[in-house]
């Protein structure tokens, strides 16, 4: 996304708020740890499940029956129940290799995660802007509708919704949970980009552009977004932790993906209920899932502190 | 004030009719009832049951029987557990969601605020970043996976509490769920403390105690830490509510018999009037909690004015 800010504002080049900001990054290490681990986690994800396929020619769902494991149910690490590079997290009751569980899982997570701040991100800014620079009755009727969804117990109304209608093919089962969670995910968006347009509006520059006879969209998509950008990208960086949170919570009660597919959070549940006898069903999952959301929290924190160097933390 | 407090309360009643019809909408339109299941029940049987429990009538007539219940509080019985009613299940339930909200509220205050004030005091010290990076974990880990670890570490490996397992409020059986529950508050409240205390520890007051001869104990603990427990407080007023109905998941995992888990169940089971009565008493909860948070701002606040 910075990349295209970058190519946007090329002209203004040389010492660009972007590439102020991209400059500041990297030099906060914590940020560029979690910018690589994003990056690598997401490639293994996408990648992975497909090689591992190819080289041991199951599909995700069936990996390994290596001979010996096809004989006895019982979960292993490896061949003789210790440690083996066949399956180095191990694998699950079903004898099936848990990286490319876990790595299958990280796919249908982190589509969620993106796909559904994809969405808040298009609601809650164009929402927002509306509000925001038309002001008055409909901001305060709109800001109220916003306050309203808010304050529902809105986790328990999803969780019945999924429990009692729960969707049959795998698509839309996602569609369902990407609905769920894009469904309230907007709300702060709009909140802060409402508060960045209501703070520009009065500027010169829209006051030029309304004498110049721009229309209304085109002042509030062209002129007045591209500048309450920033915090919009730090927000959406720390809404994608957040939606994948929801979605494996949702998962991990056995309402939102369900077998033969799997997220992390489905994933970590099935762990739990092993948890004494194979640990490691719910460790890998579990630990890989907290990286990831580990490294997009602090590269988001990093984003901030690059975008806005005033509310810095020291 | 008063006012202010009418329209919301006035506010509250068509929020809470929306989400009670929601619900019942989805629970009628749902395909599927409480009686479908593998085991087919003879055609007489379940005529009588659903005559039994009025499901025989009109849905107009159902629904303005149940809005009528919710306006008295009573929410019928429960199809699941036969003989019991939906209210002597909240209340055997909700003695065990509070004393693990709670404990997990006064946890995630006392353990958050003393990590973010070490962290402000020494800012860039390894104190600070150990703690900051520790609450960061505590934002990254879910519960469901830190509820399950620390059992494997504290129950199966070191035995020293029960893995799953409920003996009322006070007994060792409260400290892994409470602990699980409160792990992202403590989180938010420690990042929340230290930038409030950095902010604080600059200011002109501070200096002003420092110059009177106190020492740095004393201008912390009397000076800078009340400035800053407002907004802190304030922040995890609207979250004591959470606590207590979001415990879901931490109720599952420790298989603990509160409100979450029953709700859980009555969703899967299809349990109508349970699962309508928890939804109703969840969103009373929550709705009452967030006035009750605005009007203590008032209170706390007096530069806030509601209009």
């Amino acid at each position: 996304m910075t990349d295209d800010l970058l190519a946007a504002n090329e002209p203004v080049a040389g010492t660009s708020l972007w590439r102020n900001a991209w400059r500041r990054l990297l030099r906060n290490r914590l940020a560029v740890f979690g910018m690589i681990v994003v990056v690598v986690v997401a490639l293994a994800s996408i990648i992975g499940p497909t090689l591992i396929s190819k080289w041991t020619g199951y599909t995700y769902d069936l990996i390994p029956s290596d001979a010996g494991l096809t004989k006895s149910f019982a979960p292993f690490r490896g061949p003789a129940g210790q440690f083996s590079w066949a399956h180095p997290m191990g694998t699950d009751n079903a004898g099936r290799d848990m990286l490319a569980r876990v790595l299958s899982g990280g796919q249908i997570s982190l589509l969620v995660g993106f796909i559904a701040t994809l969405m808040s991100l298009v609601i809650g800014v164009s929402y927002g802007a509306v509000a925001g620079y038309l002001g008055g009755r409909i901001d305060d009727l709109m800001m109220r509708i916003v306050d309203v969804i808010y304050s529902l117990p809105y986790v328990i109304i999803v969780i019945v919704l999924l429990a009692l209608l729960p969707a049959k093919t795998p698509l839309g089962q996602l569609t369902e949970l990407l609905f769920a969670l894009g469904a309230v995910s907007w709300l702060s968006m709009a909140r802060i980009v409402r508060g960045q347009i209501i703070s520009l509006r009065n500027q010169e520059f829209v006051l030029a552009a309304r004498a110049t006879g721009v229309s209304t969209p085109k002042i509030i998509f062209r002129h007045l977004v591209p500048n309450a950008l920033g915090p919009v990208i730090v927000y959406a960086t720390l809404t994608i932790p957040t939606v994948m949170l929801g979605e494996a919570f949702l998962s991990f009660l056995g309402l939102g993906i369900r077998a033969p597919r799997v997220s992390w959070g489905s994933l970590a549940a099935e762990g739990a209920q092993n948890l004494a006898v194979y640990p490691w069903q719910l460790i890998f999952p579990g630990v890989t899932m907290a990286l990831m959301l580990f490294s997009l929290n602090f590269l988001g924190d990093g984003l901030r502190d690059a975008l806005d160097p005033q509310t810095r933390k020291d | 004030m008063l006012r202010f407090i009418i329209r919301r309360v006035v506010v509250i009643i068509p929020v809470l009719f929306i989400v009670i019809t929601l619900t019942w909408a989805l629970v009628r339109l749902a395909p599927g009832n409480f009686y479908t299941s593998e085991k087919k029940l003879a055609a007489g049987i379940e005529r009588n049951l659903r005559e039994k429990y009025g499901l025989n009538q009109p849905w107009y007539i159902q629904y303005g029987k149940i809005l009528k219940n919710i306006a008295r509080l009573d929410f019928g019985n429960s199809l699941k557990y036969e003989g019991q009613s939906v209210n002597q299940i909240l209340w055997r339930a909700l003695p065990v969601s509070v004393a693990l909200g709670l404990s997990a509220y006064v946890l995630a205050l006392i353990v958050g605020i003393t990590m973010g004030t070490l962290s402000a005091l020494k800012p860039n010290s390894w104190i600070d970043y150990s703690s900051m990076t520790l609450a960061m974990l505590g934002i990254s880990v879910p519960n469901f996976v830190l509820g399950p670890l620390l059992v494997l570490i504290f129950s199966l490996t070191l035995f020293w509490f029960p893995p799953a397992l409920w003996d009322g409020f006070p007994s060792l059986s409260v400290v892994l769920p409470a602990v699980t529950l409160s792990g992202i508050y403590i989180a938010y409240i420690a990042r929340l403390t230290r930038s409030e205390m950095l902010g604080i520890m600059r200011s002109d007051y501070i200096r002003t105690a420092r110059a009177k001869g106190l020492s740095e104990f004393q201008v912390v603990t009397r000076h800078a830490l009340r400035g800053s427990l407002l907004p802190v407080v304030s922040f995890t007023g609207p979250e004591l509510a959470f606590l207590i109905t979001g415990a879901v998941v931490v109720e599952k995992v420790f298989a603990l018999p509160g409100i979450g888990n029953y709700f859980i169940n009555a969703c899967f089971n299809r349990d109508e009037p349970l699962i309508i009565g928890i939804v109703a008493f969840f969103a009373i909860t929550v709705l009452v909690f967030n006035l009750l948070v605005d009007i203590a701002y008032g209170f706390i606040d007096p530069r806030i004015r509601y209009s």
